[in-house]
Protein backbone atom coordinates (compact mmCIF):
# COMPACT_ATOMS: atom_id res chain seq x y z
CA UNK A 1 0.00 0.00 0.00
CA UNK A 2 1.36 3.33 -0.60
CA UNK A 3 2.04 5.99 1.48
CA UNK A 4 -0.25 9.58 1.94
CA UNK A 5 2.45 12.27 2.96
CA UNK A 6 1.52 14.94 5.73
CA UNK A 7 3.71 18.01 5.72
CA UNK A 8 2.72 20.45 8.78
CA UNK A 9 4.09 24.10 9.51
CA UNK A 10 7.89 22.64 7.68
CA UNK A 11 10.41 25.30 8.17
CA UNK A 12 14.20 24.61 7.47
CA UNK A 13 16.67 27.77 8.54
CA UNK A 14 20.42 27.48 7.75
CA UNK A 15 22.74 28.98 10.25
CA UNK A 16 19.31 31.49 11.40
CA UNK A 17 18.54 32.10 7.73
CA UNK A 18 14.98 30.48 7.14
CA UNK A 19 15.40 29.26 3.62
CA UNK A 20 12.65 27.14 3.60
CA UNK A 21 8.59 27.10 4.85
CA UNK A 22 6.07 27.23 6.23
CA UNK A 23 4.88 24.61 4.04
CA UNK A 24 1.77 23.16 4.72
CA UNK A 25 0.58 19.60 2.38
CA UNK A 26 -1.10 17.33 2.31
CA UNK A 27 -0.17 14.50 -0.79
CA UNK A 28 -2.85 11.32 -1.67
CA UNK A 29 -1.54 8.06 -1.44
CA UNK A 30 -0.53 6.55 -4.52
CA UNK A 31 0.06 10.00 -7.12
CA UNK A 32 2.64 11.42 -8.37
CA UNK A 33 3.32 15.48 -7.16
CA UNK A 34 5.35 17.30 -9.13
CA UNK A 35 7.09 20.36 -7.24
CA UNK A 36 8.62 23.09 -9.33
CA UNK A 37 10.02 26.11 -8.62
CA UNK A 38 13.25 28.52 -9.81
CA UNK A 39 16.51 27.66 -8.18
CA UNK A 40 16.45 28.72 -4.59
CA UNK A 41 13.22 28.22 -4.07
CA UNK A 42 13.77 25.14 -1.60
CA UNK A 43 12.79 22.23 -3.61
CA UNK A 44 15.92 19.82 -2.92
CA UNK A 45 15.65 21.26 1.13
CA UNK A 46 12.33 20.03 1.57
CA UNK A 47 12.93 16.90 -0.40
CA UNK A 48 15.91 16.28 1.67
CA UNK A 49 14.06 16.85 4.83
CA UNK A 50 11.35 14.39 3.42
CA UNK A 51 14.04 11.77 3.02
CA UNK A 52 15.87 12.53 6.43
CA UNK A 53 18.60 13.87 5.09
CA UNK A 54 18.28 17.42 6.83
CA UNK A 55 16.60 17.91 9.73
CA UNK A 56 13.43 20.33 10.07
CA UNK A 57 13.52 23.92 12.38
CA UNK A 58 10.14 23.33 13.00
CA UNK A 59 7.06 21.50 11.92
CA UNK A 60 6.15 18.00 11.33
CA UNK A 61 6.59 15.16 8.15
CA UNK A 62 4.31 12.24 8.77
CA UNK A 63 4.43 9.32 6.89
CA UNK A 64 2.09 6.79 6.17
CA UNK A 65 1.18 5.73 9.88
CA UNK A 66 4.44 7.18 11.10
CA UNK A 67 6.13 3.89 11.31
CA UNK A 68 8.22 3.99 8.70
CA UNK A 69 11.90 2.31 7.63
CA UNK A 70 14.19 3.09 5.53
CA UNK A 71 13.26 0.69 2.83
CA UNK A 72 9.72 2.20 2.57
CA UNK A 73 10.87 5.26 1.37
CA UNK A 74 12.96 5.27 -1.89
CA UNK A 75 15.41 8.19 -2.56
CA UNK A 76 16.56 9.19 -6.62
CA UNK A 77 19.13 12.10 -6.10
CA UNK A 78 20.11 14.37 -9.68
CA UNK A 79 23.19 12.41 -9.94
CA UNK A 80 23.09 8.62 -10.05
CA UNK A 81 25.57 8.09 -6.95
CA UNK A 82 26.22 4.83 -7.88
CA UNK A 83 28.54 2.93 -6.44
CA UNK A 84 31.84 2.69 -8.73
CA UNK A 85 33.15 -0.36 -7.36
CA UNK A 86 30.17 -2.40 -7.47
CA UNK A 87 28.18 -4.09 -10.56
CA UNK A 88 25.00 -2.47 -11.80
CA UNK A 89 23.40 -5.62 -10.31
CA UNK A 90 25.08 -5.05 -6.67
CA UNK A 91 24.15 -1.17 -6.82
CA UNK A 92 20.59 -1.85 -7.61
CA UNK A 93 20.69 -4.29 -4.37
CA UNK A 94 22.57 -2.01 -2.54
CA UNK A 95 19.42 -1.10 0.22
CA UNK A 96 18.58 -5.11 0.12
CA UNK A 97 21.10 -6.07 2.74
CA UNK A 98 18.50 -7.55 4.84
CA UNK A 99 16.76 -9.75 2.61
CA UNK A 100 18.56 -13.49 1.86
CA UNK A 101 20.24 -13.90 -1.17
CA UNK A 102 17.41 -15.40 -3.53
CA UNK A 103 14.80 -13.07 -2.23
CA UNK A 104 17.61 -9.98 -3.26
CA UNK A 105 18.50 -11.37 -6.29
CA UNK A 106 14.86 -11.60 -7.30
CA UNK A 107 13.88 -8.31 -6.44
CA UNK A 108 16.99 -6.92 -8.47
CA UNK A 109 16.37 -8.90 -11.42
CA UNK A 110 12.75 -7.67 -11.53
CA UNK A 111 13.74 -3.84 -10.76
CA UNK A 112 16.37 -3.80 -13.67
CA UNK A 113 13.94 -5.12 -15.76
CA UNK A 114 11.53 -2.47 -15.13
CA UNK A 115 14.31 0.33 -16.15
CA UNK A 116 14.88 -2.02 -19.40
CA UNK A 117 18.57 -2.90 -17.78
CA UNK A 118 17.73 -6.75 -17.72
CA UNK A 119 21.17 -8.00 -19.06
CA UNK A 120 23.50 -4.93 -17.64
CA UNK A 121 23.84 -6.86 -14.16
CA UNK A 122 27.27 -7.53 -14.63
CA UNK A 123 28.81 -4.06 -15.65
CA UNK A 124 30.37 -1.32 -13.95
CA UNK A 125 29.30 2.14 -13.57
CA UNK A 126 32.49 3.39 -15.45
CA UNK A 127 30.62 1.30 -18.41
CA UNK A 128 27.15 2.91 -18.22
CA UNK A 129 26.04 5.91 -19.93
CA UNK A 130 24.71 8.86 -18.08
CA UNK A 131 21.06 7.53 -18.67
CA UNK A 132 21.40 3.72 -18.11
CA UNK A 133 23.30 4.56 -14.63
CA UNK A 134 20.37 6.92 -13.75
CA UNK A 135 18.40 4.31 -14.33
CA UNK A 136 20.33 1.83 -12.12
CA UNK A 137 20.03 4.25 -9.42
CA UNK A 138 15.80 4.08 -9.87
CA UNK A 139 16.34 0.61 -9.90
CA UNK A 140 18.22 1.01 -6.76
CA UNK A 141 15.50 3.10 -5.13
CA UNK A 142 12.69 0.71 -6.09
CA UNK A 143 14.05 -2.91 -5.55
CA UNK A 144 12.72 -2.56 -1.87
CA UNK A 145 9.70 -1.70 -3.11
CA UNK A 146 9.39 1.66 -1.59
CA UNK A 147 5.93 3.27 -0.68
CA UNK A 148 6.83 6.66 -0.96
CA UNK A 149 9.68 7.18 -4.16
CA UNK A 150 11.40 10.86 -3.38
CA UNK A 151 12.85 11.92 -6.92
CA UNK A 152 15.27 14.85 -7.01
CA UNK A 153 15.34 16.76 -10.97
CA UNK A 154 16.25 13.11 -11.61
CA UNK A 155 16.63 13.71 -15.14
CA UNK A 156 18.07 17.24 -15.26
CA UNK A 157 21.51 16.18 -16.47
CA UNK A 158 20.01 13.98 -19.16
CA UNK A 159 19.61 15.37 -23.10
CA UNK A 160 16.14 15.89 -23.92
CA UNK A 161 15.38 12.48 -26.06
CA UNK A 162 16.81 10.15 -22.96
CA UNK A 163 14.69 12.90 -20.53
CA UNK A 164 11.40 11.92 -22.22
CA UNK A 165 12.13 8.10 -22.75
CA UNK A 166 12.99 8.32 -18.53
CA UNK A 167 9.80 10.06 -18.37
CA UNK A 168 8.01 7.36 -19.75
CA UNK A 169 9.70 4.69 -17.81
CA UNK A 170 8.69 6.18 -14.27
CA UNK A 171 5.23 6.64 -15.67
CA UNK A 172 5.42 2.72 -16.30
CA UNK A 173 7.34 2.49 -12.97
CA UNK A 174 4.61 4.20 -11.38
CA UNK A 175 2.04 1.82 -12.93
CA UNK A 176 3.71 -0.94 -11.77
CA UNK A 177 4.77 -0.05 -8.18
CA UNK A 178 2.24 2.59 -7.47
CA UNK A 179 4.01 4.06 -5.02
CA UNK A 180 3.50 7.67 -3.94
CA UNK A 181 5.82 9.95 -5.58
CA UNK A 182 6.97 13.30 -4.67
CA UNK A 183 9.26 14.67 -8.27
CA UNK A 184 11.40 17.99 -7.99
CA UNK A 185 11.81 19.11 -11.07
CA UNK A 186 12.47 22.85 -12.87
CA UNK A 187 11.09 21.49 -15.92
CA UNK A 188 7.41 22.56 -15.99
CA UNK A 189 6.76 19.85 -19.37
CA UNK A 190 8.18 17.14 -16.65
CA UNK A 191 6.15 18.24 -14.25
CA UNK A 192 2.80 18.19 -16.13
CA UNK A 193 3.64 15.31 -18.28
CA UNK A 194 4.30 13.19 -15.01
CA UNK A 195 2.25 14.28 -12.14
CA UNK A 196 -1.38 14.49 -11.10
CA UNK A 197 -0.65 17.58 -8.54
CA UNK A 198 1.68 20.07 -9.66
CA UNK A 199 3.18 22.45 -6.22
CA UNK A 200 4.56 25.80 -7.30
CA UNK A 201 7.31 26.75 -4.86
CA UNK A 202 8.83 30.68 -4.72
CA UNK A 203 11.64 32.07 -2.41
CA UNK A 204 13.27 32.40 -0.51
CA UNK A 205 12.17 31.27 1.81
CA UNK A 206 10.86 28.54 -0.09
CA UNK A 207 6.91 28.88 -0.08
CA UNK A 208 3.69 27.40 -2.03
CA UNK A 209 2.63 29.71 -4.59
CA UNK A 210 0.52 27.49 -6.50
CA UNK A 211 -1.41 24.17 -5.57
CA UNK A 212 -2.81 22.85 -8.87
CA UNK A 213 -4.16 19.63 -9.93
CA UNK A 214 -4.19 19.91 -13.91
CA UNK A 215 -6.81 17.17 -15.30
CA UNK A 216 -4.50 15.94 -17.89
CA UNK A 217 -3.98 12.32 -19.26
CA UNK A 218 -0.99 10.11 -18.71
CA UNK A 219 0.93 9.54 -19.98
CA UNK A 220 0.27 13.64 -21.45
CA UNK A 221 -0.26 14.54 -25.07
CA UNK A 222 2.42 17.16 -25.26
CA UNK A 223 1.26 18.67 -28.54
CA UNK A 224 -2.32 18.98 -27.11
CA UNK A 225 -3.93 22.56 -26.79
CA UNK A 226 -4.79 21.61 -23.22
CA UNK A 227 -0.75 20.80 -22.28
CA UNK A 228 0.00 24.20 -23.54
CA UNK A 229 -2.47 25.56 -21.98
CA UNK A 230 -1.53 24.58 -18.67
CA UNK A 231 2.56 25.60 -19.60
CA UNK A 232 1.22 28.91 -20.65
CA UNK A 233 -0.53 29.02 -16.58
CA UNK A 234 2.55 27.91 -15.16
CA UNK A 235 4.76 30.39 -16.98
CA UNK A 236 2.55 32.97 -16.20
CA UNK A 237 3.12 32.03 -11.95
CA UNK A 238 6.73 32.76 -12.35
CA UNK A 239 6.76 35.74 -14.82
CA UNK A 240 3.75 37.75 -13.11
CA UNK A 241 3.81 36.62 -9.47
CA UNK A 242 0.92 38.65 -8.61
CA UNK A 243 -0.98 36.62 -11.13
CA UNK A 244 -1.16 33.59 -8.60
CA UNK A 245 -4.25 34.66 -6.76
CA UNK A 246 -5.77 35.65 -10.05
CA UNK A 247 -4.99 32.26 -11.26
CA UNK A 248 -6.16 30.50 -8.18
CA UNK A 249 -9.39 32.29 -8.52
CA UNK A 250 -9.88 31.21 -12.32
CA UNK A 251 -9.09 27.74 -11.79
CA UNK B 1 62.37 8.13 -29.61
CA UNK B 2 60.84 6.58 -26.99
CA UNK B 3 57.20 5.33 -27.27
CA UNK B 4 55.71 3.64 -30.40
CA UNK B 5 54.94 0.27 -29.89
CA UNK B 6 58.42 -0.56 -27.78
CA UNK B 7 57.02 -1.99 -24.53
CA UNK B 8 57.50 0.01 -21.63
CA UNK B 9 59.67 -2.25 -19.05
CA UNK B 10 61.97 -2.36 -21.81
CA UNK B 11 62.32 1.24 -22.35
CA UNK B 12 62.65 1.28 -18.29
CA UNK B 13 65.78 -0.99 -18.81
CA UNK B 14 67.60 1.32 -21.01
CA UNK B 15 69.31 3.70 -18.54
CA UNK B 16 70.18 1.32 -16.06
CA UNK B 17 72.17 -0.45 -18.80
CA UNK B 18 73.95 2.38 -19.78
CA UNK B 19 74.65 3.06 -16.22
CA UNK B 20 76.12 -0.44 -15.72
CA UNK B 21 78.50 0.13 -19.23
CA UNK B 22 79.95 3.46 -17.87
CA UNK B 23 80.65 1.44 -14.18
CA UNK B 24 82.12 -1.22 -16.57
CA UNK B 25 83.90 1.25 -18.51
CA UNK B 26 85.25 3.39 -15.74
CA UNK B 27 86.60 -0.17 -13.40
CA UNK B 28 87.77 -1.30 -16.32
CA UNK B 29 89.84 1.31 -16.90
CA UNK B 30 91.14 1.63 -13.94
CA UNK B 31 89.98 4.83 -12.89
CA UNK B 32 88.90 4.00 -9.31
CA UNK B 33 90.45 1.45 -7.29
CA UNK B 34 88.05 -1.83 -7.07
CA UNK B 35 88.63 -1.38 -2.68
CA UNK B 36 86.17 1.48 -3.88
CA UNK B 37 84.05 0.29 -6.65
CA UNK B 38 84.52 -3.12 -8.31
CA UNK B 39 83.28 -4.27 -11.36
CA UNK B 40 80.28 -5.00 -12.33
CA UNK B 41 81.65 -8.16 -12.98
CA UNK B 42 82.83 -8.78 -9.72
CA UNK B 43 79.60 -8.17 -8.41
CA UNK B 44 77.60 -10.42 -10.39
CA UNK B 45 80.83 -13.15 -9.96
CA UNK B 46 79.70 -12.40 -5.90
CA UNK B 47 76.44 -13.02 -6.73
CA UNK B 48 76.69 -16.16 -8.18
CA UNK B 49 78.94 -17.51 -5.41
CA UNK B 50 76.88 -16.37 -2.65
CA UNK B 51 73.47 -18.19 -4.71
CA UNK B 52 76.12 -21.50 -5.38
CA UNK B 53 76.89 -21.90 -1.26
CA UNK B 54 73.40 -20.55 -0.63
CA UNK B 55 74.17 -17.92 1.46
CA UNK B 56 71.56 -16.05 -0.58
CA UNK B 57 68.63 -18.07 -0.44
CA UNK B 58 69.93 -18.02 3.51
CA UNK B 59 69.86 -13.96 3.68
CA UNK B 60 67.01 -13.04 1.31
CA UNK B 61 64.92 -16.29 3.43
CA UNK B 62 65.92 -13.78 7.38
CA UNK B 63 65.55 -10.52 5.56
CA UNK B 64 62.08 -11.41 3.83
CA UNK B 65 60.46 -13.20 6.93
CA UNK B 66 61.11 -10.18 9.01
CA UNK B 67 59.64 -8.14 6.70
CA UNK B 68 56.72 -9.86 6.09
CA UNK B 69 56.42 -10.16 9.50
CA UNK B 70 56.50 -6.60 10.33
CA UNK B 71 54.42 -5.57 7.50
CA UNK B 72 51.39 -7.69 8.20
CA UNK B 73 51.87 -7.00 11.86
CA UNK B 74 51.60 -2.79 11.11
CA UNK B 75 49.66 -2.97 8.35
CA UNK B 76 47.39 -4.73 10.07
CA UNK B 77 47.21 -2.46 13.45
CA UNK B 78 47.21 0.23 10.64
CA UNK B 79 44.04 -1.01 9.18
CA UNK B 80 42.09 -1.47 12.33
CA UNK B 81 43.45 1.90 14.22
CA UNK B 82 42.62 3.47 10.77
CA UNK B 83 39.03 1.79 10.05
CA UNK B 84 38.18 3.06 13.66
CA UNK B 85 39.83 6.74 13.47
CA UNK B 86 38.21 7.08 9.98
CA UNK B 87 34.60 6.10 10.95
CA UNK B 88 34.14 7.28 14.42
CA UNK B 89 35.19 10.87 15.37
CA UNK B 90 34.72 9.77 18.81
CA UNK B 91 37.64 7.27 18.02
CA UNK B 92 39.72 9.99 16.04
CA UNK B 93 39.41 12.54 18.74
CA UNK B 94 40.49 9.52 21.31
CA UNK B 95 43.33 8.15 19.54
CA UNK B 96 44.26 10.43 16.27
CA UNK B 97 46.41 13.19 18.24
CA UNK B 98 48.49 10.22 20.19
CA UNK B 99 49.18 8.49 17.13
CA UNK B 100 50.18 11.85 15.53
CA UNK B 101 52.35 12.36 18.40
CA UNK B 102 53.87 8.83 17.91
CA UNK B 103 54.36 9.76 14.25
CA UNK B 104 56.53 12.89 14.54
CA UNK B 105 59.11 9.92 16.93
CA UNK B 106 61.74 9.77 14.49
CA UNK B 107 61.43 5.43 14.30
CA UNK B 108 64.92 4.53 14.08
CA UNK B 109 64.80 6.52 17.67
CA UNK B 110 62.68 3.36 18.98
CA UNK B 111 65.30 0.76 18.14
CA UNK B 112 67.18 1.34 22.01
CA UNK B 113 63.76 1.31 23.21
CA UNK B 114 62.87 -1.78 21.47
CA UNK B 115 66.16 -3.89 22.15
CA UNK B 116 65.60 -3.13 26.02
CA UNK B 117 62.22 -4.38 25.85
CA UNK B 118 62.19 -7.15 23.66
CA UNK B 119 66.07 -8.54 23.25
CA UNK B 120 68.31 -8.28 20.82
CA UNK B 121 66.98 -10.99 17.85
CA UNK B 122 63.73 -11.12 16.02
CA UNK B 123 61.16 -9.18 17.89
CA UNK B 124 62.31 -6.06 18.21
CA UNK B 125 63.75 -6.49 14.45
CA UNK B 126 60.48 -7.26 13.44
CA UNK B 127 58.80 -4.41 15.44
CA UNK B 128 60.76 -1.43 13.82
CA UNK B 129 59.52 -2.77 10.53
CA UNK B 130 56.04 -2.67 11.29
CA UNK B 131 56.24 0.53 13.05
CA UNK B 132 58.08 1.64 9.82
CA UNK B 133 54.96 -0.09 7.45
CA UNK B 134 52.15 1.10 9.89
CA UNK B 135 52.42 5.14 9.34
CA UNK B 136 51.74 5.30 5.75
CA UNK B 137 49.05 2.88 6.13
CA UNK B 138 47.52 4.61 8.81
CA UNK B 139 47.13 8.12 7.69
CA UNK B 140 46.18 7.07 4.02
CA UNK B 141 43.65 4.96 5.07
CA UNK B 142 42.23 7.73 7.19
CA UNK B 143 42.58 10.47 5.07
CA UNK B 144 40.93 7.83 2.26
CA UNK B 145 37.68 7.71 4.80
CA UNK B 146 37.87 11.20 5.42
CA UNK B 147 37.59 12.19 1.84
CA UNK B 148 34.92 9.98 0.72
CA UNK B 149 32.16 11.75 -1.35
CA UNK B 150 29.46 12.99 1.30
CA UNK B 151 27.00 12.52 -2.12
CA UNK B 152 27.78 8.24 -1.28
CA UNK B 153 27.11 8.60 2.28
CA UNK B 154 24.19 10.08 1.32
CA UNK B 155 22.98 6.83 -0.10
CA UNK B 156 23.48 5.28 2.38
CA UNK B 157 21.91 7.48 5.11
CA UNK B 158 18.82 6.93 3.13
CA UNK B 159 19.08 3.40 3.10
CA UNK B 160 19.19 3.71 6.90
CA UNK B 161 22.97 2.56 7.36
CA UNK B 162 24.36 1.75 10.71
CA UNK B 163 27.91 3.41 10.91
CA UNK B 164 29.21 0.04 11.20
CA UNK B 165 27.30 -0.48 7.64
CA UNK B 166 28.38 2.86 6.15
CA UNK B 167 32.11 1.67 7.43
CA UNK B 168 32.28 -2.00 5.76
CA UNK B 169 29.95 -0.87 2.24
CA UNK B 170 30.66 2.78 0.94
CA UNK B 171 33.99 4.30 3.35
CA UNK B 172 35.92 1.32 3.13
CA UNK B 173 35.43 0.87 -0.07
CA UNK B 174 36.29 3.89 -1.69
CA UNK B 175 39.43 4.23 0.60
CA UNK B 176 40.67 1.52 -1.11
CA UNK B 177 42.71 3.84 -3.65
CA UNK B 178 44.19 5.65 -0.59
CA UNK B 179 45.05 2.87 1.02
CA UNK B 180 46.59 1.09 -1.46
CA UNK B 181 49.27 3.98 -2.04
CA UNK B 182 49.38 3.70 1.53
CA UNK B 183 50.26 -0.40 1.62
CA UNK B 184 52.65 0.72 -1.43
CA UNK B 185 54.57 3.82 0.83
CA UNK B 186 54.55 1.29 4.22
CA UNK B 187 56.21 -1.38 1.94
CA UNK B 188 58.99 1.06 0.94
CA UNK B 189 58.98 2.04 4.50
CA UNK B 190 59.66 -1.85 5.70
CA UNK B 191 62.32 -2.65 3.51
CA UNK B 192 64.22 0.68 4.70
CA UNK B 193 63.83 -0.27 7.74
CA UNK B 194 64.46 -3.96 7.67
CA UNK B 195 67.87 -2.88 6.57
CA UNK B 196 67.87 -0.53 9.34
CA UNK B 197 67.37 -3.06 11.68
CA UNK B 198 69.51 -5.80 10.69
CA UNK B 199 72.62 -2.94 10.29
CA UNK B 200 72.45 -2.03 13.81
CA UNK B 201 72.64 -6.16 14.90
CA UNK B 202 71.92 -9.05 12.78
CA UNK B 203 73.65 -12.20 12.36
CA UNK B 204 72.19 -13.39 9.21
CA UNK B 205 69.89 -11.61 6.39
CA UNK B 206 70.95 -8.66 3.79
CA UNK B 207 71.33 -6.12 6.32
CA UNK B 208 74.32 -8.42 7.76
CA UNK B 209 75.91 -9.26 4.43
CA UNK B 210 76.07 -5.28 3.97
CA UNK B 211 77.45 -4.71 7.61
CA UNK B 212 79.91 -7.86 6.79
CA UNK B 213 81.45 -6.32 3.70
CA UNK B 214 81.98 -3.28 5.24
CA UNK B 215 83.65 -4.50 8.22
CA UNK B 216 85.68 -6.80 5.99
CA UNK B 217 86.70 -4.43 3.33
CA UNK B 218 84.69 -6.30 0.28
CA UNK B 219 82.93 -3.55 -1.23
CA UNK B 220 81.30 -6.34 -4.13
CA UNK B 221 79.62 -7.96 -1.53
CA UNK B 222 78.00 -4.46 -0.12
CA UNK B 223 76.56 -4.02 -3.64
CA UNK B 224 75.52 -7.42 -4.05
CA UNK B 225 73.53 -7.26 -0.97
CA UNK B 226 72.69 -3.82 -1.93
CA UNK B 227 70.97 -5.34 -5.44
CA UNK B 228 69.27 -8.20 -3.89
CA UNK B 229 67.69 -5.67 -2.09
CA UNK B 230 66.49 -3.18 -4.83
CA UNK B 231 65.28 -6.92 -6.29
CA UNK B 232 63.15 -7.50 -3.17
CA UNK B 233 61.92 -4.32 -2.81
CA UNK B 234 60.87 -3.56 -6.58
CA UNK B 235 59.46 -7.41 -7.11
CA UNK B 236 57.62 -6.95 -3.45
CA UNK B 237 56.19 -3.56 -4.98
CA UNK B 238 55.25 -4.69 -8.04
CA UNK B 239 53.24 -7.74 -6.87
CA UNK B 240 51.36 -4.91 -4.49
CA UNK B 241 50.84 -2.70 -7.16
CA UNK B 242 49.46 -5.33 -9.60
CA UNK B 243 47.21 -6.53 -6.45
CA UNK B 244 46.20 -3.11 -5.88
CA UNK B 245 45.17 -2.28 -9.28
CA UNK B 246 43.14 -5.34 -9.60
CA UNK B 247 41.52 -4.65 -6.18
CA UNK B 248 40.59 -0.97 -7.49
CA UNK B 249 40.05 -1.58 -11.39
CA UNK B 250 36.42 0.28 -11.20
CA UNK B 251 37.90 3.31 -10.55
CA UNK B 252 37.66 5.37 -13.88
CA UNK B 253 40.96 7.02 -14.49
CA UNK B 254 42.65 7.72 -17.69
CA UNK B 255 45.27 5.17 -18.52
CA UNK B 256 48.89 6.75 -17.53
Amino acid sequence: MPYPLTIAGLEKSFAGQTVLGPINLDLEAGTITAIIGRSGSGKTTLLRCLGSLEQPSAGTITIGDGKVTASDIGYVFQEPRLMPWLSVAKNAGFGLGHLPKPARDLAVAEALAVVGLPGAGTLLPKQLSGGMAQRVALARALAPRPKLILLDEPFSALDPFTREQMQDHLLHLHGHYGATMVLITHDMDEALALAHRVIVLDGPPGRIIGDFAPALPHPADRTSALFFEWKRRLTALFSHRDLAAELANAL
Amino acid sequence: MVGGRTPRWIIGFAVPILLLGVWQAVSGAGFVSPAILPSPLLVITTLVVMAQSGEMAQAVGATAFRMAFGFFLGAGAATFLGGLCGASAQARALLDPLIQALRSVPSLAWVPLFILWLGIFEASKITLVAVGVFFPVYLNLVSGIANVDRKLLEVGRVHGFSPLRRLVRIQLPAALPAYVVGLRGGLGLGWMFVAAAELLGATNGLGFILDDGEQTGRPERVLAALLLFGLCGKLTDWALATGGRKLVSWQDIAKA
